[in-house]
């Protein structure tokens, strides 16, 4: 049921506090995010500078960088995804316990970046995995982590705990494994996973 | 009538037990009844850094190790009761001197036995 905004705030003004369940479990959610601890590049260390003293992202309760995925439940991809390392960050990512949210930190996660060109290179992790805010940037300022972090923030806060639109971890149908790629001959294989990247079609 | 004294004492330690085991119990039922599982081969497999899990983690460590921390140990405590018989050794009778040496001699023969059974030759 929900309550009126107008109503709500009037409430508010009284002390009286009316809330629901959804509010209660989101504004939790979005407030303890716990991101996981791995850097891939040179984004890497505005992440690292994001979290320190000056910037500060505990201010937002995302602190807590957990060495193992099983305790995390943010990934920030932070720097040049090579083909190398893309299946390890995809297994990490399968590994994360459910809710799991992904932030594509730079220009070379989400796209790959000045080395787009190369061979060697993912071009973008959402190849891959379903990512939920892309920051551009080479590198992104610390301030622009705030930023996708408190956009996350919102995007957890809107999130409704049933019905269509309800998040892919309280849909029983919802993917649950993403496959992790291999390596293959020429490029890894496969070289995209359509059920999160539908491959665009070049029209010429 | 009177409670035997260690009434307060089972109360406490009940108390004490539900204390630590209620949040543990809570946890595992809102793991067991909320939590969004979504488990797979992939989630549940062995986690090793993002790496595909190799061999085994009962390795064997040789103990040869052990033998030298061992021996280590029984020369440096053996200096801690040198170093007072060395302070005090002008003012030393004849028999504090004599079983100063049996002490030493005894630790001096386990060194050599250690080497004649060439523990102290690492491979
Ligand atoms: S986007 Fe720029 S700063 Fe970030 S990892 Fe790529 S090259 Fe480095």
């Amino acid at each position: 049921m929900a309550v009126d905004e107008k109503l709500k705030i009037e409430l508010g003004k009284q002390g009286i506090l009316v809330t629901t369940l959804q509010e209660l479990y989101n504004w939790g959610r979005r407030n303890s995010v716990w991101p996981m601890q791995f850097g891939l590049a040179c984004c890497a260390i505005e992440m690292i500078a994001t979290t320190m003293a000056r910037y500060d992202m505990a201010r937002f309760g995302a602190e807590v960088f957990r060495p193992s995925p099983r305790q995390a439940d943010l990934m920030i991809i932070s720097g040049t995804v090579t083909k190398k390392m893309a299946p390890q960050v995809v297994r990490l990512y399968n590994q994360m316990a459910e809710p799991k949210y992904v932030i594509a930190m730079g220009a070379c996660a989400i796209s790959g970046g000045p080395f787009k060109q190369g061979y060697n290179v993912l071009k973008g992790i959402d190849r891959y995995i379903p990512v939920d805010v892309h920051i551009p940037g080479c590198p992104p300022r610390p301030e622009a982590l705030l930023q996708a972090f408190i956009t996350l923030q919102k995007k957890i806060d809107d999130q409704r705990l049933t019905g269509e639109q309800r998040p892919p971890h309280l849909d029983e149908k919802a993917q649950g494994e993403f496959p992790v790629p291999k390596y293959g001959e020429h490029d890894l294989e496969p070289s995209s996973n359509p059920g999160v990247w539908p491959v665009p079609i070049t029209i010429r | 009538m009177t409670l035997s004294p260690y009434v307060s004492l089972t109360v406490l330690f009940v108390a004490a037990l539900a204390f630590g085991l209620t949040p543990l119990g809570l946890a595992w039922l809102w793991g067991r009844v909320f939590s969004p599982a979504k488990p797979n081969a992939t989630k549940n497999a062995i986690y090793e850094c993002g790496l595909e899990s190799k061999g085994d983690a009962w390795v064997q460590f040789r103990p040869a190790y052990y033998l030298y921390a061992i021996i280590f140990l029984i020369f440096d405590v053996e200096a801690v009761f040198l170093l007072p018989f060395a302070v005090a050794f002008t003012g030393l009778g004849y028999a504090a001197c004599l079983s100063m040496l049996i002490f030493v001699l005894l630790l001096v023969e386990g060194l050599a036995w250690a080497w004649a059974k060439g523990v102290l030759t690492w491979e």
